[in-house]
């Protein structure tokens, strides 16, 4: 069964980017069409159960699940502008044609005529190398979340989260609110990569944070039994002798790479950009990519937080809209500006301003 | 100073999310005028400049002063702190506690934020943990809140007043 | 089912529960969730075997974007259980290496 789906904007992926930008089009006038993989939107946002940072406009003090509904609520507000398609994947973008083609469970298949497009399809869990790495039981730390905070299941009895930046510690706080047993929290660096105040939390709950210390192997027949982790040194070679951690599940927290399959084919220019964690599109300062039909936000645009890829996608889908011919008020983009390098300009943002700096133009020529 | 351990130890328990000594954004209040306050005043633990303010966005009498950059650390105007404890109850990082040094002799209350289930009741016993969650002593519930309905509770527990440096967490047993 | 029963942030509602097999034997699991979270609630955790290494393989990345999910579901082979919804009466199998796409619709 093929259906052609025709629309001003296109928004791949329905996360805290996608629904911003389609938020703040359809704000403009635009029609708009959000295709989501998962059942529900809402991303990544729909499984932290913690209070986000930043400031009052990113909902500071608010839990995560909570903002969705918050996007999904103003999304509502404005009538019957935007059309969120869940449980429908984006499959490919074809240049000749450009059209994009998707498919909705296993026998519905969609072409997508867009006038211009929001690509926010995200990041996805990187994996380390040791033996038995493929075992069940090696989870990725959002699915660990997916599985607990939006499904109610216990992931498992005992976990070692292997790293400590955000994402890890975090993950382990929610894992003990799950009532799951984290035997340890490896971090191959001299120090923790996420928040301090993330580790505190963990550590006076006997939560161990051990520095230095990678996974070696993990351990099982058909899934994971236990893991051996052993002490680094500061050139990161093995030293001491290695541990044997019982746990049933072994969460991978190291980091993300983004999700750009999307615009390597539709031909936009790539960089590898290793402080936005892979390779990411170049972009102007609208969010738009190489491809005049092509915007970019979120994690998609280099792996940074929620409260950035949310102020990504109105930037995203306030451009989009006013290349559509929309009615747009230039306060909100300066607003905006400000609201982004403000959240970027600490200590932490740094790694991020280095990496942006990279993949920034000041304009394309037409 | 009669310091024993090893600097880089405390560096690397610093390194992994514990307290080891007063610094900008986790200070202790005043000696002397906690001694006298009545319902105590606000510690905060958070060192590290990140984007983050509701603490400061959230205290009814500014006494944790407004941010002058999103990035700031915490700094608090003692003058004003009435020891409410709603910024226990919106910090995002947990990092907010009220310690009353007036309960009694050798007891005071501290306020904790609390996410776990089992939830406490007033006057049960707890173990309290510190910051590396070994249990250091027994405390008692004074009283159990939600100020801001939002999941948070806020626990208040009788301690040991020695260890009000040390105690910032609790396990509940059935 | 392995469920957490109470959570201090969190209040579940899940749908109607209902019952599929799972390599002929039956289990429960609700409505419209990923065929995984049923699965892993019911303590499955090997989905398919790898063709060249037969090496078992489970849930990853949640999200639809690993593979490692992959099973035969009502025949169909290499559908992602992490985001299809369950149904009732649905066959799920192990997939064992690649598995044979159907020549015939439904």
């Amino acid at each position: 069964m093929k259906k052609t789906i025709e629309t001003d904007l296109l928004v791949v992926g329905g996360g805290a980017a996608g629904l911003c930008a389609a938020a703040e089009a359809a704000g403009a006038g635009a029609k708009v069409t959000v295709i989501e993989s998962d059942l529900h939107p809402g991303g990544q946002l729909v499984k932290q159960t913690h209070k986000f940072f930043g400031s009052k406009d990113e909902y500071a003090g608010t839990r995560g699940y909570k903002i969705a509904d918050i996007l999904l609520d103003e999304i509502k507000s404005l009538g019957d502008r935007v059309d969120i398609r869940t449980n429908t994947t984006v499959t490919g973008y074809y240049p000749e044609e450009g059209i994009f083609t998707a498919m909705k469970g296993e026998d519905e298949y969609y072409r997508i005529k867009a006038k211009k497009t929001v690509v926010a399809t995200g990041a996805q869990e990187r994996l380390i190398p040791f033996p038995n790495n493929d075992l069940p039981g090696v989870y990725g730390a959002g699915a660990v979340q997916t599985l607990m905070n939006v499904y109610g299941v216990v992931p498992g009895k005992k976990v070692l989260m292997v790293g400590a930046g955000n994402i890890g510690l975090i993950v382990s706080y929610q894992l003990r609110q799950a009532g799951v047993e984290i035997a340890a929290v490896v971090e191959a660096m001299p120090k923790i990569g996420g928040y301090w105040v993330h580790a505190a939390k963990i550590r006076r709950l006997g939560i161990p944070i051990l520095l230095r210390h990678t996974i070696v192997e993990a351990v099982g027949g058909k899934v994971i039994e236990g893991a051996v982790i052993q002490e680094l040194d500061d050139k990161f070679q093995l030293i001491g002798e290695p541990k044997k951690i019982d746990c049933d599940v072994i969460c991978m927290a190291v980091g993300l790479t983004p999700t750009t399959e999307l615009f390597w084919q539709a031909g936009a220019k790539m960089q590898y950009c290793p402080q936005l964690c892979g390779h990411v599109p170049f972009r102007d300062n609208t969010m738009r990519t190489s491809n005049p039909d092509i915007w970019v936000a979120g994690d998609a645009s280099g792996i940074e937080e929620a409260s950035a890829a949310m102020v990504e996608g109105r930037i995203a889908g306030f451009s989009a809209a006013k290349a559509l011919g929309c009615k747009v008020n230039e306060i909100s983009f300066k607003e905006y500006w400000t609201r982004l390098d403000h959240l970027r300009a600490g200590e932490v943002g740094e790694k991020i301003r280095g990496g942006i700096c990279q993949v920034l133009v000041d304009g394309w020529e037409a | 100073m009669g310091c024993t351990c090893n600097s880089n130890d405390k560096e690397k328990l610093f390194c992994s999310g514990v307290l080891v000594d007063n610094r900008p954004g986790a200070i202790l209040p005043p000696q002397e005028a906690w001694e006298k306050k009545k319902g105590g005043y606000v510690v905060i633990e958070c060192p590290q400049r990140i984007p983050c303010n509701p603490c400061a966005t959230s205290c009814p009498t500014g006494a944790v002063k407004p941010f002058a950059d999103i990035n700031d650390v915490p700094s608090i105007d003692y003058e004003k702190c009435t020891g409410c404890g709603l910024c226990v109850a919106k910090c995002p990082g947990l990092a907010c506690f009220v310690v009353d040094l007036t309960y009694g002799a050798d007891e005071a209350v501290i306020k904790l934020p609390y996410e776990l289930e089992p939830k406490p009741a007033k006057g049960q016993k707890v173990k309290c943990l510190n910051r590396t969650g070994e249990e250091v002593s027994e405390g008692e519930i004074y009283t159990v809140t939600e100020p801001l309905k939002d999941q948070t509770t806020v626990v208040s527990v009788v301690i040991p007043k020695k260890l009000v440096g040390e105690i910032r967490a609790i396990k509940v047993v059935c | 089912m392995e469920l957490i029963q109470k959570h201090p942030i969190l209040e579940f509602h899940h749908g109607k529960e209902v019952t599929f097999t799972f390599d002929g034997k039956d289990m429960k699991g609700f409505e419209g969730e990923p065929i995984a979270m049923a699965l892993h609630a019911n303590d499955v955790r090997i989905y398919r075997v790898t063709p060249e290494m037969k090496r078992p393989r489970g849930f990853f990345c949640a999200i639809g974007k690993c593979s490692s999910c992959f099973m035969v579901v009502d025949g169909v082979p290499n559908v992602r259980t992490c985001v299809t919804p369950l149904e009732a009466g649905m066959k799920v199998e192990t997939q064992h290496g690649k598995g044979q796409v159907p020549l015939e619709a439904k």
